[in-house]
């Protein structure tokens, strides 16, 4: 997988030297609820990380121990070398842009902005100069005078993003950034946020629970879950290879096809299930899996092929009925009912306008996907 | 005009009727209960005081020409310039208008972190805290300010537990005195000056705060700030509803002041049944209400302006 084409993105250029943010073996408890549960993560200096999982899987009191907001109960959080223990939030130097953006109604924009570099003690001019830089920054100029309620959600959004940008923090801690925006604007901020991180350079964290958003800006992620972080990586390397059916579920639509484990066919796994009694060929590293364990051969609906006649070939194939089809304008997802009772979905690209003879529901189809396509998940 | 349509033209005007009543009920409520009453309070205030039954004069006159012009000349502002004249008055009008002011700050200090802590206090303890501000208002107002009498007399509950303390040799002469009225003050008016700071203290977003520390601002900056600044609407309108009735409160100073806590209100209480000089106590209600005035159309506008500037 080395083309030109390939989906495995580059890592970022990490520094040799130490991380800038490293959080070590963090816990945090809220009584009886435990919110992180020991977690070591490190984070590159200009990196554009990403905190993603469901609500209540610990992302945003990670964030807010790293704002100063809470501390850990065991474990220390790190940044630039330095333990944050005991620094309270107005002197560590991250800004955080806020899931309500949490704009003082009070204020005007100009006013807002200007806020963090006040507490500096900065003198008018150089205050001035830096607003005006600001608001330039994210277009926002016409609005100086303006009080917050008087601003659209996107324009608001800016602000906050200003408002924390303005005492060039060493990383911005943004809290579901793009929660409160419509779809479309969404879209577009997702990429103004990315351009914006590769033009000042700045370290940002963000915490979602949008997948897409966290794949679309992200250089690294870390998937969380029940407090615990399951898997770091690329955007790429987490979709294409989940380590566990909740990161595979979590990111993308995914089909699992249950079974055991069945032996070694040179460079790939054998695994046998109801699905397929003849076995599946799924390629992976000799490691990890004993025979007979129970496991889950987890393929992406778009690296399955849909095909009227069996195919000649190479590869896994398995064989059913359409159940139904979704045409959703740039692609189309089949569900097919396989004979062994199991459901796939599979997605095809919309490649032409109109098809020949269109696949309809009821009919008899086969399913087939290489062995490189599918991974192997144990947990 | 088919029968339905005809149902439909008297539906129309059935609701346009009910919707024109809605705005009109308390317009009505203010016109019987407060312009009408008022009238007649002007009416007397121009009068004369007689030894009669009501005790001024003319009355009013009714169907005929003469009678009414005699009426009419009968009138004068006689007692407005007994008002204005004598320095009581002027002085009474001034005392009111400073112990209202001293007591509205005093209530402000004591108020705000009372408020400040309900808001800042676990959800679930809230409801019981609000309950905890009315409760007082479930006994008579007027009990109420007699217990302190109990409190603060020189034998009183005050002086036995200070003296049982041994923090004080001689008994406290409280009664009777400008403290014990502020005191009652600020007893009786805690509530009208707690609820309005704590509506607005509690729908303070604490993200505002953790945005204000994020930013390099320590905690009591934050709340300088922040807090204050967002909490102006609701320090106007709880001073406003103190300010305002304390001005011409007549109880509290009645009770538990003495001789030389001099107030409006106790001056138009006075005129009335004491001298029975309805006009000249008719003309201090007229004044008192012209000095309040003032306030209410300040906290009317603010109130506006917080409306039009809310979310």
């Amino acid at each position: 997988m080395s083309d030109l084409l390939s989906p495995v993105r580059e890592m970022p250029t990490r520094s040799a030297n130490s991380p800038l943010i490293r959080f070590e073996r963090v816990a945090k408890r809220f009584g009886e609820v435990t919110a992180v549960d020991g977690v070591s993560l490190d984070i590159q200096e200009g990196e554009f990380f990403c905190l993603l999982g469901p609500s209540g899987c610990g992302k945003t009191t990670l964030m807010r121990m790293l704002a100063g907001f809470e501390e850990p109960d065991s474990g220390r959080v790190v940044l630039g070398g330095e333990d944050l223990a005991g620094t309270p939030p107005h002197r560590r130097p991250v800004n955080m842009m806020f899931q309500s953006y949490a704009l003082f109604p009070h204020l005007t924009v100009t006013a807002n902005i200007a806020f963090g570099l006040k507490q500096e003690g900065r003198r008018k001019a150089e205050i001035a100069e830096r607003v005006a830089e600001m608001l330039r920054l994210v277009q926002l100029e016409p609005c100086a005078t303006r009080y917050p309620h008087q601003l659209s959600g996107g324009q608001r959004q800016r602000v906050a993003l200003a408002r924390a940008l303005a005492k060039r923090p060493k990383v911005l801690l943004l809290d579901e950034p793009l929660g409160a925006l419509d779809r479309k604007l969404r879209e577009e901020t997702q990429f103004e946020l990315k351009e914006m991180q590769a033009r000042l350079g700045t370290t940002f964290l963000v915490v979602t629970h949008d997948q897409q958003e966290a794949m679309a800006m992200a250089d690294r992620i870390a998937v969380m879950d029940r407090g615990r972080v399951v898997q770091v990586g690329s955007p790429s390397e987490i979709y294409e290879a989940p380590v566990s059916r909740f990161v595979a579920q979590f990111l993308g639509d995914v089909n699992l096809l249950e079974g055991r484990v069945r032996g070694r066919e040179g460079e790939l796994w054998v695994v046998e299930g109801p699905a397929a009694p003849e076995g599946l060929l799924v390629e992976g590293a000799e490691t990890g899996l004993a025979q007979g364990q129970e496991v889950a051969v987890a393929v992406r609906p778009e690296k399955m092929v849909l095909h009227r006649e069996p195919p000649t070939g190479w590869g896994n194939l398995l064989s059913g009925e359409v159940a139904d089809l979704s045409y959703l304008g740039d692609w189309s997802v089949v569900r097919v009912r396989l004979d062994t009772g199991e459901t796939v979905r599979v997605s095809r690209q919309n490649a032409t306008r109109s098809v020949q003879a269109p696949i309809a529901r009821r009919e008899r189809v086969y399913v087939s996907f290489r062995p490189d396509a599918a991974v192997v998940l144990a947990p | 005009m088919t029968q339905a349509g005809r149902e439909g033209v008297r539906a129309g005007l059935a609701t346009r009727l009910a919707g024109a009543a809605v705005p009109a009920l308390p317009f009505l409520w203010l016109v019987v209960f407060f312009l009408v009453p008022f009238v007649i309070v002007v009416k007397i205030s121009l009068s004369d005081p007689a030894s009669a039954m009501p005790p001024y004069r003319p009355l009013f006159a009714c169907c005929g020409w003469e009678q009414v012009r005699g009426f009419i000349e009968g009138l004068d502002f006689e007692s407005f310039e007994t008002l204005f004249g004598d320095d009581l008055y002027v002085r009474a009008a001034a005392s009111s208008v400073r112990i209202a002011a001293v007591s509205t700050l005093l209530l402000l200090l004591v108020g705000f972190p009372m408020a400040y802590a309900m808001a800042r206090a676990p959800v679930r303890w809230r409801p019981a805290l609000v309950a905890v501000v009315i409760v007082p208002f479930w006994t008579s107002f007027l009990i109420r300010v007699y217990a302190w009498i109990g409190i603060l007399k020189p034998e009183g509950l005050l002086n036995q537990s200070l003296a049982a303390l041994g923090i004080a040799d001689a008994p406290l002469m409280l009664l009777n005195t400008e403290t014990a009225v502020y005191i009652g003050i600020v007893y009786a008016y805690l509530p009208f000056m707690v609820l309005p700071l704590y509506a607005v203290l509690e729908k303070l977003d604490p993200s505002l705060l953790e945005a204000a520390e994020d930013l390099g601002a320590p905690g009591w900056r934050a709340f300088w700030s922040v807090t204050v600044p967002l909490a102006v609407p609701g320090v106007v309108a709880g001073s406003l509803l103190c300010f305002i009735p304390i001005v011409g409160e007549f109880v509290i100073p009645d009770l538990l002041g003495g001789s030389e806590t001099l107030m409006i209100g106790r001056t138009l209480w006075a005129e009335f049944f004491s001298n029975r000089d309805w006009p000249l106590a008719s003309a201090v209600a007229i004044v008192l209400l012209a000095i309040l005035v003032i306030p209410i159309v300040i906290y009317r506008d603010v109130e506006a302006r917080r409306m039009e500037g809310g979310r």
